[in-house]
C-alpha cells in the first residue's frame, strides 16, 4: 500500500520501538527510501530519543545517593519493621 | 536500566523481613534514579523530589511485607514513589495548570514535525558540552505532566511499555500514544535547535554510520 507523508509521521515513534507489523513497516520503509523529509524525520526523532537516553542528560544531583543511604539507615535502625 | 532479577530480589526480601535490614540498601539502589526522575517530574523542584525520594524509600521499606510479587518490585517501588508524588502535589496550593489525570489522548491531532534535513543526527559524544544536556533538560521539563512522565520512564529510565503503564496507572496504548506525542514535540521543539550539534556533512551520510 501506498502511504503519505503524514500516515509515516503518525507511526515514528511505534517504528522506532520496533512495534508496528511487518506490512506496515514494509509501507514505511518503501516510503522512506524515497523521502527524503521523512527519512530526515525518522533520524532526528531517533536522534532525539538517544540523546535523551543519555546519563549525562538526567543525573542524580551531587550526593543524592549518600543523603539517601543514610537516611534510610536511620530508619532501619529503628529496629521494629 | 533493565529490571532485576526476579527471583534475585524476592530471596532479598524474604531475608530482609527475617531480619536482614541492611540488605535494604541493596534492594533499592537499582531504584533511585527511576524514583527521582519520576518525582522530579511530578514535583518540578528538585529539593521536593529528593525529600519525596527518601518518604519513598523508607515507605517502600515499611510497607515491604505488603509486596506481593505480582508486579516487578520496581513498578511496585515507582507505584510508591507515584503516590507519594502525586500525595504531595495535592498538599499544595498552587497545583499546576496542566492536570495530572488529563486524559487529552483521545483526538489524535494532526502532528507536524519539524523538517529540517540539514539536521539529522548529533553524536553522543556532543553531550560533553554542558549546554546540549541543559537544552534537552529544559525541552523535556517543558513538556506536558502526562507526556513528560512517559517520557522520563520510557526513553530516559528505558522500562518497558507494561512497566511504565503499571507505574503511572495508565493504559499501554495512553503510553504509547503519550510518548509518540512527546517525542514528536521534542524533535519539533530541539531540531531547530539542535542544528549547530551536528556535524557539518551533507547529504545522507550519517555520523559515525
Amino acid at each position: 500500500m501506498k502511504i503519505n507523508c503524514k500516515h509515516v509521521w503518525q507511526h515514528i515513534s511505534a517504528y522506532i520501538d520496533g512495534d508496528v507489523d511487518a506490512s506496515l513497516r514494509a509501507d514505511i520503509d518503501r516510503h522512506l527510501e524515497t523521502c527524503e523529509i521523512c527519512s530526515a524525520v525518522l533520524d532526528s526523532t531517533r536522534n532525539v530519543v538517544v540523546l535523551v537516553a543519555d546519563d549525562r542528560v538526567f543525573e542524580l544531583p551531587a550526593g543524592f545517593s549518600e543523603r539517601l543511604h543514610s537516611r534510610l539507615e536511620k530508619e532501619l535502625s529503628l529496629g521494629n519493621q | 536500566m533493565p529490571a532485576a532479577d526476579p527471583q534475585l530480589e524476592a530471596e532479598m526480601i524474604r531475608r530482609i523481613l527475617a531480619g536482614e535490614k541492611a540488605l535494604f540498601h541493596d534492594l533499592i539502589r537499582p531504584c533511585e534514579r527511576p524514583i527521582y526522575f519520576l518525582l522530579l517530574s511530578l514535583l518540578r523542584s528538585e529539593s521536593e523530589a529528593e525529600d519525596a525520594a527518601q518518604e519513598t524509600a523508607i515507605k517502600v521499606y515499611l510497607n515491604l511485607h505488603l509486596f506481593r510479587g505480582e508486579s516487578q518490585f520496581r513498578t511496585w517501588v515507582l507505584s510508591v514513589a507515584r503516590n507519594e508524588g502525586l500525595g504531595r502535589l495535592r498538599k499544595q496550593a498552587t497545583r499546576r495548570e496542566d492536570s495530572l489525570d488529563a486524559e487529552i489522548d483521545a483526538q489524535d491531532g494532526d502532528y507536524t514535525p519539524a523538517v529540517l534535513t540539514s539536521w539529522r543526527e548529533v553524536p553522543s559524544e556532543a553531550l560533553e558540552r554542558k549546554e546540549l544536556g541543559a537544552l534537552l533538560r529544559k525541552s523535556i521539563e517543558g513538556l506536558p505532566a502526562i507526556y513528560r512522565n512517559v517520557i522520563l520512564l520510557r526513553d530516559i529510565e528505558e522500562m518497558d511499555v507494561r512497566e511504565t503503564a503499571a507505574a503511572l496507572a495508565i493504559t499501554e496504548a495512553a503510553v504509547k500514544v503519550r510518548l509518540h506525542r512527546a517525542r514528536a514535540m521534542l524533535q519539533k521543539e530541539l531540531a531547530p535547535l539542535l542544528q549547530g550539534y551536528a556535524p557539518r556533512r551533507k547529504g545522507w551520510l550519517r555520523w559515525g554510520a
